[in-house]
Parts: structure tokens; sequence; C-alpha cells
């Protein structure tokens, strides 16, 4: 039983709980964070890619400590059917800079770094411990945390819930519904190694220069879904994902899909000859801003995954993590700085901080482009894919057919497959979820 | 025809690292005679392929293989057909890249 109370307790040691925990921690709080994992990072899946304005407001002087892995400078999107992709790159020197912008990480090396941040600034660091239950007063305020390591509960003013997307504690305590099958994905990923030269020349990269790709298509069977190949310094991590809905109502199994798409032409020559060393899972949040839950109460915050705090479209997770983490514990200093009492009135100026940012502004804006992209998902992610590969192959492929001729094929195999309305009004429903 | 070769599931955990808890599992499925559509449903969607049929028609779990996804638990927990909890701390897969 440990007597004394915190300030304030965090649940999790992800990117959320660390940046909220290192925030209460600079400002003199006394804090204490729980993590199941061996060590934190161990139970953690992630690309990865790193923003760096979000970690620069956490820790400035990240770029000389952290372990980064490749700042990127080239980000393609590939389209892709069964045998072809169609892509988009876009590579620019710019991004060659003296603080750049976006790093590829690979998590448990990260988080393990990032924790030990949270220490130095004065944190207590739990791990092995899985918090099993909140613990709550007579009326009903939470007041503390019970865990797997001790009897009897652990007080503090406030408990942070950074405790990640299946978000147990919250659900069991009735402070939001558990993750449905359509506002979760489910991705699934390898680790493959290879010397640090195939990468760069496979990857047309210098130095610790990086590139990903972000791929859809007929890759995810008709699933909403995406496909990732990200380039690390001496691995490239390889992955899918799709609606946990979808892969209920199609039956389709997690491990064969990622073994198609590293069999895709288009994949293979870039992992041929690696050594696999790890093969994860984890859950996204892909509900968007629609399936945010109530963020605040008696004694309590929640932020990251927990919070469905995600950007699907723009593939951004960690980076909402960490800033409403740290203006969760802003909020939380500030009340603690003014002497006054963590309840849901007071706490409810972490919300107003947070639609402010750009987490909940940026969710806002595409708030209609899940569901549109989950009712869909044949046409956005099968047929689409697929007509577009057409068009291409008649573009490039010369083969004596007049040019009129080609084009007017390719126009009929898209009305043929999508008919004038169903185009007209996919573009217009696209338009108006992206606007 | 391209012909698509099995894909085993059993290798890819084998890099893995674990520390099972043993005794403690920390999912459970609901003992019953016939399984649900959500119950059957886990035995392709899980991705380190937990669940299994036994030879009476009943889905069993052995999670010493699970990679703690939750993917379960959002398909097959609403209908009571599963136990879903984390492992013990320090127990469960370890992850040294994630
Ligand atoms: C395959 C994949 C690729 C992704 N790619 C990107 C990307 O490129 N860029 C990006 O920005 N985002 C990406 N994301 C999203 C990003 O990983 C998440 O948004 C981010 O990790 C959320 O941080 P979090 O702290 O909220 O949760 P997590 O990082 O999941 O942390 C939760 C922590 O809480 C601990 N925990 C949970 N319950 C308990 C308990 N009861 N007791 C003790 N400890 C507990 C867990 O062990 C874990 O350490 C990706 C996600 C996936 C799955
Ligand atoms: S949590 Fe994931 S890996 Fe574990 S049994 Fe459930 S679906 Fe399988």
């Amino acid at each position: 039983m440990i007597e004394e109370k915190f300030d304030a307790i965090v649940v999790g040691a992800g990117m959320a709980g660390n940046a909220a925990a290192l925030t209460m921690a600079k400002r003199g709080m006394k804090v204490l964070q729980f993590e199941r994992g061996e060590y934190p990072g161990s139970k953690n899946v992630q690309g990865a890619i790193l923003y760096a304005d979000m970690m620069e407001k956490l820790v400035p002087e990240f770029r000389e400590e952290a372990p980064l892995e490749r700042h990127l400078v080239e980000q393609r999107f590939w389209m892709m059917d069964d045998r072809s992709h169609v892509g988009m790159h876009y590579r620019s020197e710019d991004f060659n800079e003296e603080r750049p912008n976006r790093y590829t990480i690979i998590r448990a090396q990260f988080d393990k770094w990032f924790s030990s941040k949270v220490r130095e600034a004065g944190a207590t660091v739990l791990c092995e411990t899985t918090v099993t239950e909140l613990a709550r007063d007579e009326r009903e305020r939470i007041v503390g945390v019970r865990t797997d390591r001790r009897d009897g509960e652990i007080h503090a003013d406030v408990v942070v819930l950074a405790e990640g997307v299946n978000g147990l504690l919250g659900t069991r305590a009735g402070l939001r519904a558990r993750p449905t099958p359509d506002n979760v994905a489910l991705a699934v990923k390898e680790m493959h190694f290879l010397p640090r030269e195939t990468i760069e020349a496979r990857f047309n990269l210098k130095g610790d220069e990086g590139v990903v790709i972000e791929a859809a298509g007929t890759i995810s069977r008709g699933m909403t879904g995406m496909g990732f190949i990200y380039a690390n310094k001496e691995c490239i991590s390889l992955g899918i994902g799709c609606l946990v809905a979808d892969f209920q109502r199609t039956g389709q199994t997690p491990y064969v899909l990622l073994d198609q798409f590293k069999r895709h032409p288009s994949v293979a020559p870039l992992i041929a000859g690696s050594e696999v060393k790890e093969y994860s899972a984890h859950l996204i949040p892909e509900g968007g801003y629609k399936s945010i839950p109530q963020l605040y109460g008696e004694g309590w915050v929640v932020v990251g995954d927990a919070a469905q705090l995600n950007n699907a479209i723009h593939r951004e997770g960690s980076n909402l993590a960490m800033t409403s983490g740290r203006i969760a514990a802003e909020a939380i200093g500030l009340l603690k700085s003014r002497g006054e009492p963590m309840s849901a009135t007071n706490l409810s100026i972490y919300k107003k901080m947070l639609d402010d940012s750009f987490v909940i502004k940026d969710l806002k804006k595409y708030k209609d482009l899940p569901p549109l992209m989950h009712t869909q998902s044949q046409n956005f992610f099968l047929t689409y894919p697929q007509l577009i590969s057409k068009a291409m192959q008649n573009f490039v492929r010369v083969d004596g057919t007049p040019k009129a001729e080609k084009e007017k094929a390719t126009l009929k195999s898209f009305v043929k497959a999508r008919s004038w309305t169903g185009l007209f009004g996919d573009a217009c429903r696209f338009a108006r979820a992206w606007r | 025809m391209n012909v698509e070769p099995r894909v085993r599931v059993e290798d890819k955990l084998y890099y893995n690292r674990y520390l099972v808890d043993v005794g403690h599992p920390h999912v459970k499925v609901r003992a019953h005679t016939t399984p649900s559509p959500q119950l059957l449903a886990l035995l392709k969607a899980c991705p380190a392929r937990c669940y299994e049929l036994n030879d009476d028609g009943q889905v069993e779990i052995t999670v010493d293989g699970c990679i703690e996804c939750g993917t379960c638990r959002v398909i097959a927990e609403p209908t009571g057909d599963i136990q879903w909890s984390h492992p013990r701390g320090g127990f469960g897969v370890l992850f040294k890249f994630g």
C-alpha cells in the first residue's frame, strides 16, 4: 500500500501518458505513472512517423538525444491493384533542413527514451504494473487507482487516463463506451532487417534521409484499409490495417493480407532478402470526431488514443496523443496553481483548450470522411484503384490504337463500373467530406 | 492461376518474445455448446490465431501467442462471449521494436 497522496496519477507510458507526466513533473507536481509493460514501449506499436513540432514542445532538444531513425525527405502514395501501382511521389531538398519536420522512429526504443525524460523531470514511474480499477469516493468521484502489484488504493487529486486505444479502465468504470468494430482498425506489422546500404540504394536515399510509402487499393480486398512501408536506418516497417468491422464481415485473415501485400510485385523487391525480427498487431482509432467520448469528469481526464484522438486520414496519432497529454497536464497545472479542486467543472478547461488546438480542429474538418470511407469501401478501395490502373495502362501502353479511342475506352470503363450518377455522387460526397 | 502459399502465423509468432503467465490466461471464452457468429469470426480475425475450433465444434482459446491487440474484445465482448483483460503487469508480449 502506498500511503502518500500524489498530485496526479498517470495510467500508461505511451506518447500521451509520457507527455502528460513530463509536463506535470516539470511544473513541480508530484506525479506517479503506471505502465503495464516490462519497460515503456514494450506494448506499443506504431508505423512510425514522429512529428517534430509536437515533440519539440515537450523536449526541445530531442533531436540530439532521442533514438531517431531517418528524417523524411520523401512521401509516396500508391494506389494499387493486384499487379500495378499508380504513384504520387513528393520529394524535396527542403526537407534536408537543420530541424527536420518528420522522422521515422521505432516505438519500443523511443518510448524508453521518452520515459527517461519523465523520470529526470521527477516523476515516479512504475513499470510491470497493470492498473486494474479506478477508485471512487462516496460521492462517486475518481480519487485514485488499484493495481495488480499492491493491495489497496493509491490516491491522487486527479487521474490522467492515457491507456491507449483499448481503454479498458475507462470503459469498465463507465466513463466511455468500448470501441466498436466500425471505429477501430486492426493493423498488423513486421520489421524487416536489411543492411543500411541496401535500404539506401533501394529507396534512393543518402545518409539519414528517409522515405515513407502509404498504399491503398486492392491490397485491402475491398475493406477500408491502408498499407504502409517506412524506411528506418537498418530495417523496414511494413504493415497493413483494415477496419475491424470489415475483417468481421469478410472473414479475411490479417496475416494473409499482410503476406499478399509483401508479395505484391511493387513491394517484394523492396524487402527481398530481409530478415524478419518481429510481428506485431495493434488497433488504431478510426472513428474520428464523432467518436470522441466525454474527455473529463470528477477527478479524471482522458487523453490520446483512449479518447479516439486520431486522424486516420493523415495518419496522425502520436502527435495528437502528445498534444492532448500536454494540454491536459497544463490544464491540471493551472488548477493546481490556483488551488482549485479537480472537479468536472474545473477540468472542463482541458476540453476548451483542446478545442482551440489543431487536435479537435483537424478532427472536426474530416468528421464526415470516416463514415463515407466505411460505407463506400468497395468503391474507394477496390473499384477505383482497378479503374485508375486500367486508365494509366491505356495511357502509357503504345500499341497502335488511336489515342481518342483509348480515352473513350477509359471513360467507358469508369461509367460501366460506377455509372455517371455514381461517379458524380462519389466526387461530390468526397469533396464535401474533405472540405 | 496464382497459387497462394499457406501462411503460417505460428512462424511469425516465433519471432516475438513473450513472458507467459502460466495458469492465468488474460482472455477467456464463455462455455458454450454452439458458437455465436461473433466467436466464429475470431477464428479468422485474431492476428495471432489464438482461437481454434475443437473436435466438438466449440471455440477455444490459447493465449500464449496473443499480441494483445484487443480485436477479439471489440468483436466478442459485447455479446458476453469472451472476457478480456490485460495480462498481469510485466507478462504477455514484449515488443523489442513495436
Ligand atoms: C500500425 C500503426 C501505425 C501508426 N502509425 C503512426 C504514425 O506513423 N504516426 C503517428 O503519429 N501515429 C501513428 N499511429 C498511431 C499512434 O501509434 C497512436 O496514436 C499513439 O501511440 C497513441 O498514444 P497513446 O499514448 O494514446 O497510446 P499508447 O501509445 O497505446 O500507450 C498506452 C500505454 O498505456 C499502457 N496501459 C494501458 N492500459 C494500462 C493499464 N491498465 N495499466 C498500466 N498501463 C496501461 C500501455 O501498455 C501503453 O504503454 C500508428 C498506430 C499503429 C497501430
Ligand atoms: S487480443 Fe488480439 S491477439 Fe490476443 S487473442 Fe484477442 S485478437 Fe488475438
